[in-house]
């Protein structure tokens, strides 16, 4: 039922422009962003089958990639919703009522931090610091931060992530671009 | 007072764009570097102008600058340090947001200086959006020729790109920057060698902070001489402060450095007081590595001289009663703040972040997490106080990179000035349940 682990021709070329960007023999800068990719296109997380192909299209060991891939927070090792939503928990979100934040989504969607729902739809993260602290408490799914957060807030991303989220990706992660 | 160098033209419509840019004078470093300047010149100009490291170590640029090695026939390298996870730091994402061109600007006439023919924009990987944002910028800067070959026919060819990171705030330190850059766990290095001398794939490298770079364009439009006239003694420009917390205008402010604290979070211009009038507590003004202070000394120095944003008054009176600049993430709180839940929340993010090299660090941080959260749980041990003390000591100046020390300062400095706090924690653990000690979001909606 999952689909095969190999990019497809555009993504493969993407990939090759990643590594052409570094220096000759250097094409181990391209794991952190080929990571990424592999992620956003196989279900959201990295699975031993993902680690090792991308490891064979940088022509690295294995371990090169796991020993990363398990180092960077943003790296799933294990499955996750369809909708990650990560909550910011550091001081001046704190301070400003981030474990409010948590506790209204467990009750709304019936799980706790760190446990998927029933349908795959949602994650509850908590995280540490985005960068966010001006507009604290905030949170952050895929690449969109939500900020200044109040409980009615909460209640609208959480519904439109709802109508939106079984055609969504699993990340908004969107590379096409990239010089 | 309120000189802008960097946020002058943020609110013009368009400013993201390189024509808007243009037509208030974006990419004139570029030209007056190429064409009028040798390298050493601009390199003697940012010396000049006293500019220092926005990071957080606040080290001299231009003699940063100047220790790079360049010897014949090896790549050099310029990297910008847009990794920004010290929390309560924002600037550069809001910078890089809003005026990218700035950043690409001051990178060009940089690695004109550096003589580097490639540089590179690291930045967080929760930042993705923001990296989109500076791909179109450079994007824009390729196809009007501030990129590519030759540049305004010039023999000077450059080429910039993003690489994004994948969390991990020991990123932000530069040759662990440097390490990730390299496809590996962001493992900061021994040095020496230092990154001027091998630092990217073992070429001399130079790593600086976004907000530093951005800083380069006016000072080789307007001369060193003319910035170090902006500010206080050794603490020349502006600087971008991040401020957040119990304040009512949460945000990025360019302050000129030397105005007082007490303006910079009770005038309408900066942060506006403190919300719903309630008195201050605290403030962490530079990151949260830096020594929390309660209010009288944020205010006021020991000496009960106004307390500056500047390096030297911020410092003034050393870990005793002084603090640093830090980043200029600048966090504020307010009378009904728990210091101890604060400091739990701080401990938890240096134990979750420390990469686990150093003994010290890998295992003190996780120990002080644990003891600070049998505290805020009312389950703290009589003598509890001591050992968070003699952990942190014996963390600080024991590792290869300053993350230790980082995690050290805020446990040091809550129990310097907050001690009592602690003690009532563990004391009367009765008088602590079900107080939140923050601001509910309910709160805040009515704010």
């Amino acid at each position: 039922m999952s689909k095969e682990i190999k990019f497809n021709e555009e993504t493969l070329a993407l990939v090759d422009k990643l590594i052409n960007r570094y220096p000759a023999g250097k094409q181990k800068s391209a794991l952190i962003p080929v990571l990424h990719i592999a992620q956003a296109e196989f279900n959201g997380w990295l699975s031993s089958e993902t680690m090792d192909y991308v490891a064979s299209l940088l022509k690295i060991k294995p371990i090169e990639v796991y020993e990363v891939a398990s180092f960077y927070s943003m790296f799933n090792l294990k499955p996750v919703g369809k909708c990650l939503i990560e909550v910011c928990r550091t001081s001046s979100c704190w301070a400003r009522g981030s474990e409010d934040v948590v506790r209204y989504l467990e009750k709304k969607l019936g799980i706790k931090e760190g446990e998927t729902t029933k349908d795959g739809m949602f994650t509850i993260k908590t995280v540490e610091c985005l960068g966010s602290c001006g507009g604290a408490p905030m949170l952050q799914v895929g690449a969109a931060f939500h900020e200044n957060l109040t409980l009615e807030k909460v209640d609208a991303i959480v519904e439109n992530y709802k109508s939106i989220g079984k055609q969504r990706s699993y990340t908004d992660l969107d590379y096409k671009n990239t010089i | 007072m309120g000189k802008k160098i960097l946020l002058e033209h943020i609110n013009v419509p368009g400013i993201n764009t390189l024509e808007v840019y243009r037509q208030k004078g974006g990419y004139a470093s570029v030209e007056k570097a190429l064409k009028t300047m040798a390298p050493d010149a601009i390199v003697e100009e940012v010396k000049k102008s006293g500019l220092r490291g926005r990071g957080g170590a606040g080290f001299p640029t231009g003699m940063k600058w100047s220790f790079l090695a360049k010897p014949e026939g090896v790549e050099r390298y310029l990297v910008v340090n847009a990794d920004e996870s010290e929390p309560g730091t924002f600037k550069d994402r809001y910078l890089m947001e809003r005026i990218p061109h700035i950043l690409i600007e001051g990178m060009i006439t940089a690695s004109f200086a550096l003589g580097a023919k490639t540089s590179c924009i690291y930045i967080r990987g929760e930042y993705f959006y923001v990296s989109r944002i500076l791909e179109a910028a450079i994007a824009e800067a390729y196809a009007a020729g501030w990129l590519g070959k030759n540049i305004l026919g010039t023999n000077f060819s450059h080429d910039i790109f993003v690489q994004v990171g994948a969390g991990a705030y020991i990123c932000g330190e530069e040759t662990a920057l440097l390490e990730s850059l390299e496809g590996k766990r962001g493992n900061p290095r021994i040095k020496p060698p230092f990154p001027a001398v091998a630092g990217l794939y073992g070429c001399p490298t130079v790593v600086n902070n976004v907000e530093t770079i951005a800083s380069v364009p006016y000072i080789v439009m307007n001369g060193g001489d003319e910035y170090a006239k902006i500010g206080i003694g050794r603490s020349t420009g502006t600087k971008l402060i991040s401020a957040s917390g119990h304040i009512n205008k949460p945000g990025v402010y360019e302050i000129e450095m030397g105005i007082t604290v007490e303006d910079f979070i009770y005038s309408d211009e900066y942060c506006g007081g403190i919300i719903n009038g309630r008195k201050l507590k605290a403030v962490v003004a530079g990151g949260s590595s830096v020594p929390i202070l309660p209010a009288d000394l944020i205010l006021k120095t020991e000496k009960g001289e106004a307390r500056l944003m500047s390096y030297e008054s911020l410092s003034d009176g050393g870990f005793a009663s002084g603090t640093m600049l830090g980043s200029g993430g600048f966090m504020v709180y307010d009378e009904t703040t728990s210091i101890v839940k604060n400091l739990y929340t701080f401990a938890r993010f240096y134990h979750h972040e420390s990469c686990g090299q150093c003994s010290p660090c890998r295992e003190g941080t996780g120990w002080m997490e644990k003891i600070l959260h049998r505290i805020v749980e009312g389950h703290g041990k009589p003598g509890d106080v001591d050992l968070l003390w003699d952990i942190q000591r014996k963390i600080e100046g024991n590792t290869i990179c300053p993350l230790g020390d980082a995690a050290a300062w805020p446990v040091a400095s809550a129990i310097r000035h907050f001690r009592k706090e602690f003690e009532e924690y563990i004391n009367h653990p009765e008088r602590i349940k079900d107080v939140k000690h923050y601001y509910s979001v309910h709160q805040l909606a009515s704010v």
